[in-house]
């Protein structure tokens, strides 16, 4: 039987599943990053549907608890999205910039002139 | 034939923009022809205007990209214009302008291809926490990128022809100086540090690199390591 909290957190991880589906469906993301997610949320599914897994897996690690290795892993792959998330936003900033940067030179005054001579 | 290009960063400037450019000189020995670009970095006061009625050329950026995409749209405009050597000069009235006949000389000569205009070479009146910051701007460079120099942030820099065709870097705001010298470091340019004369104002130190940007600067550093 499951408890609450288990029921809980199962219901949420098939809605979690069943958007990285929609998201791949859609192609908003792609196959490698769906497969990527999946793993995750399976684990999530057999670490809460199984709690024992976890406790063997801590033991083999020489973690206490089963609970203490889903917190060390999920902090070390929170902190690993952060930094992919920051390196993200910085390729999006130069891709910004280098639009900035092209519509810049197109409209400098030269350039402007050129083109006003060839429409002529 | 040496032409040469300075490259004017503005954001916001609209209280000194005119004054500054009305102050570059226009004739330069060893140097035919001068050209000023103004990148007018998403200003959003009267500094469009200020250049316009100084009667400079304006590259515009519609948003606010930072001032290493200032320097890097005036190194692409540079190129395009087949530039001999290129100057980057602030826009905030930190610069004495006969400085820049000091720090092209040395690449006129063939003895450099990237020149710094060091304010800290011969050290004579900076403020106190100026002088700490560059000091520990200078130690994270050697420390990171292993080259050595005494003012990593100078805003005054000439590049050669054969520098400004290599020259590629990452940053877009204040951390991209450092990258400058280890793309110097990557390229084997020949580097030189020219003593210059900061003018340290009220307004010039307002305007100027901010000390709580240290640690975004030092972290982004550290982001571009690592990735």
């Amino acid at each position: 039987m499951f408890t609450a909290i288990q029921i809980l957190l199962l219901a949420f991880v098939i809605f979690a599943i069943s958007r990285v589906y929609l998201r791949l469906k859609e192609n908003v993301i792609s196959a490698r990053v769906a497969f990527f997610w999946f793993l995750i949320w399976l684990a999530a599914l057999v670490g809460v549907s199984l709690p024992a897994t976890t406790t063997r897996i801590a033991e083999f690690f020489g973690v206490g608890r089963g609970v203490d290795i889903i917190v060390y892993i999920s902090l070390a792959l929170l902190f690993y999205l952060i930094f992919r998330i920051y390196v993200m936003i910085e390729d999006l900033r130069h891709q910004i910039t280098y639009l900035i940067r092209e519509i810049g030179l197109s409209g400098s005054p030269k350039i402007r002139k050129n083109r006003k001579r060839s429409k002529k | 034939m040496v032409k040469v290009i300075i490259v004017v960063p503005v954001f916001n400037e609209s209280a000194v923009i005119y004054k500054v450019l009305k102050a570059i000189p226009k004739k330069i020995n060893g140097v035919s022809k001068i050209d000023v670009i103004v990148v007018n970095d998403g200003s959003t006061d009267k500094s469009q205007f200020e250049v316009e009625r100084a009667g400079f050329s304006t590259v515009e950026h519609v948003i606010n990209r930072g001032l290493g995409a200032a320097i890097k749209t005036g190194i692409a405009y540079a190129r395009a214009k087949k530039a001999d050597i290129m100057v980057t000069f602030d826009g905030d009235g930190q610069h004495n302008p006969s400085d820049i006949e000091k720090i092209i000389s040395p690449i006129v000569q063939k003895k450099a291809d990237l020149v710094i205009g060091s304010r800290f070479k011969k050290l004579k009146k900076a403020p106190l926490d100026r002088y700490f910051l560059n000091w520990f701007a200078n130690f994270i460079t050697l420390l990171l990128y292993g080259v050595a120099t005494t003012d990593s942030q100078s805003g005054l820099r000439a590049f050669s022809k054969k520098a400004l065709n290599l020259i590629d870097f990452k940053g877009e705001r204040m951390d991209f100086s450092s990258e400058i010298l280890l793309e110097a470091k990557r390229n084997n340019f020949k580097k030189a540090e020219v003593p210059i004369k900061a003018i340290y104002t009220e307004y010039s130190r307002k305007k100027g690199q901010k000390n709580s940007n240290a640690i975004p600067t030092f972290a982004r550093f550290l982001v571009r390591l690592l990735r």
